[in-house]
């Protein structure tokens, strides 16, 4: 088109003008976006408490006699982070239109994180000291107790999800809630991540 | 700026340099705890640095020209049909954008739960716009919200709808321009 041929039809143009590409942004991403970010200003004042009782107050970390089933926290990092792998495999999967994969997928992430929250709740049983015994286990239970909160919000997005692939709601095409679920779940794991290298190994 | 939530495939591999970033730290930490401070502080640093990395999708993009093909003095309709309309009248000559709200009940909205609706919407649309000749796409799940975004690229110089009078009353409360119904 030429330059004058382009003048013309932009004086053409009436009503408002075109959006900027920012505002494009899908509802539910943007929701997402929102939630995740909430999620880490929840999770940063929690890490603040953490850090003031270790590093100001100087409190051992963990305080004597109790010690922290690291061994546990290991393994269940493992499965943490395989079922990440299985969730991006069921993603991959359906934009390829392998549905059964996609199933497979998800069904897998969701046994993996079952067990990790069940390992979590096991472990805490085991743990010999309570959230009365000081600010160390104060401070375990509250961080490691969020992040399981936010794996059991986890595992119910995942129940949603599987149901829905199941009945067929996703394809090549229309997978957005396979996409947005999987997002919240590495989320989730990033966030382990954080707390297991803090709480258990530093 | 790098943005690791744009999708899935994104943050799983966020996820992983997460995972290196904080292998590096400990080990540096168990060797020496102000070599795993200073460690920290760099994985810190190249992280915000691996942010700013990649601009805004599309920021460098010239921008975009508007090619409206209306002529002067022909109307611009845009037509808002709920799922299952059959036909709309609309001005003869006129310049038509037709827009499908996807409807969705509550619950199917709250769960995400819209792919049927928005398949009904998107078999009506492409229906329309066939028998229309005019160009249709599938808009929000609630058909006020569908009309301000399709006016936000779609200067039209009226709003027909082809719903019930709630749905003509929610969009006439919503848009500054004439609303009628079909």
């Amino acid at each position: 088109m030429s330059a004058a041929a382009h003048v013309e039809h932009h004086e053409e143009h009436h009503g408002p003008p075109v959006p900027h590409y920012s505002s494009k942004i899908k509802p539910e991403t943007l929701g997402m976006y929102l939630f995740i970010a909430s999620e880490i200003m929840l999770f940063g004042s929690f890490f603040t408490a953490y850090f003031f009782v270790r590093i100001v107050n100087g409190t051992p970390w963990p305080t004597p006699p109790y010690e922290l089933p690291v061994f546990v926290a290991a393994i269940n990092t493992a499965i943490l982070m395989t079922s990440s792998a299985t969730m991006h495999w069921a993603t991959v999967a359906i934009k390829r239109g392998n549905v059964w994969g996609m199933r497979a997928g998800l069904t897998l992430t969701f046994l993996m994180g079952l067990s990790f929250l069940i390992s979590q709740i096991y472990e805490y049983l085991r743990a010999g000291f309570a959230t009365k015994d000081g600010a160390f286990p104060t401070i375990f239970f509250c961080l490691t107790g969020l992040h399981g909160a936010h794996v059991f919000v986890g595992l119910s997005i995942l129940l949603f999800m599987t149901i829905r692939a199941y009945r067929g709601h996703f394809s090549a095409e229309h997978h957005h809630g396979v996409e947005i679920g999987g997002i919240y779940w590495h989320f989730v794991d990033v966030m382990w991540i954080v707390v297991f290298a803090t709480v258990y190994l530093l | 700026m790098r943005n690791p939530l744009r999708s899935e495939a994104d943050m799983y591999r966020f996820l992983w340099i997460i995972v290196g970033g904080a292998i590096v730290i400990v080990v540096s930490a168990v060797i020496h705890k102000w070599l795993g401070v200073g460690v920290a502080v760099i994985a810190f640093a190249a992280l915000g640095w691996w942010f700013f990395q990649e601009p805004v999708p599309g920021s460098s993009d010239p921008p975009q020209a508007e090619v409206l093909a209306t002529p002067q003095g022909r109307r611009r309709v845009l037509v808002v049909a709920p799922p299952g309309t059959e036909s709309v009248a609309v001005p003869e000559g006129a310049d038509v954008l037709v827009v499908v709200p996807a409807l969705a009940s509550k619950l199917e909205a709250v769960t995400g739960a819209v792919d049927d609706r928005r398949a009904d919407a998107e078999a009506t649309a492409a229906a329309l716009s066939a028998r229309l000749s005019a160009r249709a796409e599938v808009g929000a799940d609630d058909p006020a919200l569908a009309a301000e975004d399709a006016l936000r690229v779609f200067g039209a110089d009226e709003v027909v709808v082809a719903g019930d009078d709630e749905m003509v009353d929610a969009i006439r409360e919503r848009v500054a321009i004439p609303v009628s119904r079909a």
